[in-house]
């Protein structure tokens, strides 16, 4: 497989992520209720919803952080079964199920004890033991790639939100992950830092790569989604191109959901659109 | 009649408090390293789920920590020989009380350390690929590590202390040397005195530093 962190090609087709009556439940109380996804390569699918609607749950499931309590979880060529007589991969195997994956999160969550290159590196030479000058040399790209080629020497306290954020996501595409999940990544940032890491995730959509974006973003999903799902107590209650979801949903949910946004969703403003 | 200090006398027994100290210095650090061991070991155990592995680790922290050190100490030298019917001599029954209590708390450090770390350390690590070991050895020991210092250095300074304990089991360390000089010499003042600015003067550098390293680490 060729490293493919900063030309990725936007075929669209085979099946990167494919997800199938997925649950999971906290002992009596079902955060996801069945959830099936299909993502293709190149793909940017957004969820939303009301918060507690399942949908960081449902991401979280999806690399593992979370074991799903039953379904199917194929990501690339690797499937899972999960629920009573199927067991969770664990140990090395998990960690390579996950290494495949990449993930970013609402708090940024970068290690504190390593500068900004170090962080990016982390995944290539601790992960896939990738030697130092190699992992360095995509580290640097990766970080000039986001906006941050004169920040590689610092360390994640001396760096604004929105260039932690940067960092995290260069640190997970280090890795060169077949699939990108976003947590509500610009949840926990200053509202003028928001689009900087927005930028970010624009111009990964635009190289292709394929991306599970949990936000609440509305002209974010307008005008980088391929597709919107929108999920409500824990089921997906409807799905499809974003303009028609965002602008004439079907469900009576999405449109109370959405009413609060619409402000949001009506105006234009990039010349970006999908 | 005003009492007349005289610290002269106690010149004479020099030998025998440079092995009270040497031996007070030398079950500090044997302890010490002891109980880190023992203190890496089971708060690594602590951090498994499996209940049948934490339990007796969270038995043994409890019953040394909920007990006085000197009943550990008088303990292990009295009644463990009978439990086990073997015959302990003194230094060794004492050391075990004195590093097994040193243990129980270095537990106590090193999983605070390691739980103290942000839950959104553990899980990029994880989202990362990375194994329980890599995330670990990486991610999480380097980070906790700088936090552990501090309460370990406290906790070797009260060791260095508990150490002078070892008196009622009859190791000749400097408290005891302290009594064997003072039968000698009937010059309780001076001695008492003397072993206490002993103590002071080992422990107030080291209290010292430990402030310069808790500042450091708090930065």
């Amino acid at each position: 497989m060729t490293n493919s962190v900063l030309t990725n090609s936007a075929s669209t087709g085979d099946v990167m992520v494919r997800v199938e009556g997925l649950r999971k439940s906290y002992g009596t109380v079902e955060a996801v209720r069945g959830v099936s996804l299909e993502v293709h390569r190149g793909q940017v699918v957004v969820l939303i919803g009301p918060s507690g609607c399942g949908k960081s749950t449902f991401l979280r499931c999806l690399n593992l952080l979370e074991a799903p309590s039953a379904g199917t979880l194929q990501v690339g060529e690797r499937t899972i079964d999960f629920g009573s007589g199927h067991s969770m991969p664990h140990g090395r195997a998990l960690a390579r199920f996950r290494a495949r994956i990449g993930m970013v999160f609402q708090q940024f969550d970068l290690f504190p004890h390593m500068t900004a290159l170090r962080n990016v590196m982390a995944g290539p030479v601790i992960v896939k033991k990738m030697a130092a000058a190699e992992a360095e040399a995509i580290a640097r790209a990766l970080l000039a790639k986001v906006g941050l080629g004169a920040f590689t020497g610092r360390y994640p306290r001396e760096l604004s939100g929105g260039q932690q954020q940067r960092v995290a996501i260069a640190r997970a595409m280090a890795m060169a992950p077949e699939v990108m999940l976003f947590d509500e990544v610009t949840s926990a940032l200053d509202p003028e830092l928001v689009g900087e890491v927005l930028d970010v995730m624009k111009q990964l959509a635009i190289e292709g790569t394929t991306m599970i974006v949990v936000t609440h973003e509305m002209a974010f999903a307008r005008d980088v989604a391929d597709r919107v799902v929108v999920m409500d107590a824990g089921q997906v209650v409807e799905q499809g191109v974003a303009e028609e979801v965002l602008l004439q949903p079907k469900n009576p949910r999405t449109a109370s959901f959405l009413s609060r946004f619409h402000s949001t969703i009506g105006e234009r403003k990039g010349p970006l659109s999908s | 009649m005003a009492y007349k200090w005289d610290f002269g006398v106690l010149y004479a027994y020099l030998n025998l408090w440079v092995k009270g100290l040497s031996v007070t210095l030398a079950y500090s650090a044997g302890t010490v390293l002891g109980g880190l061991i023992i203190g890496v070991i089971c708060g690594m155990l602590l951090l498994y789920r499996r209940k049948w592995v934490t339990l007796p680790v969270h038995y043994y922290v409890e019953i040394f920590r909920c007990t006085p050190l000197l009943v550990q100490i008088v303990w292990f030298y009295y009644a463990l020989p009978i439990v086990l019917s073997v015959e302990l001599p003194a230094w060794l029954a004492a050391g075990l009380g004195l590093t097994l209590y040193m243990g129980a708390f270095s537990t106590e450090i090193f999983r605070g350390g390691i739980i103290s770390i942000d839950k959104g350390q553990w899980q990029a690590a994880r989202a990362l690929g990375m194994t329980g070991g890599e995330l670990m050895r990486h991610i999480i020991l380097p980070q906790a590590i700088k936090r552990m210092v501090p309460p370990f250095v406290n906790q070797s300074i009260i060791q260095l202390k508990n150490t002078s304990l070892l008196y009622v089991v009859a190791v000749p360390d400097l408290m005891y040397t302290g009594s064997v000089v003072v039968a000698d010499t009937f010059r309780p003042l001076e001695v008492y005195t003397s072993v206490g600015i002993m103590y002071f003067a080992i422990l107030y550098p080291l209290t010292l530093w430990a402030t310069r390293m808790e500042a450091r680490v708090d930065q």
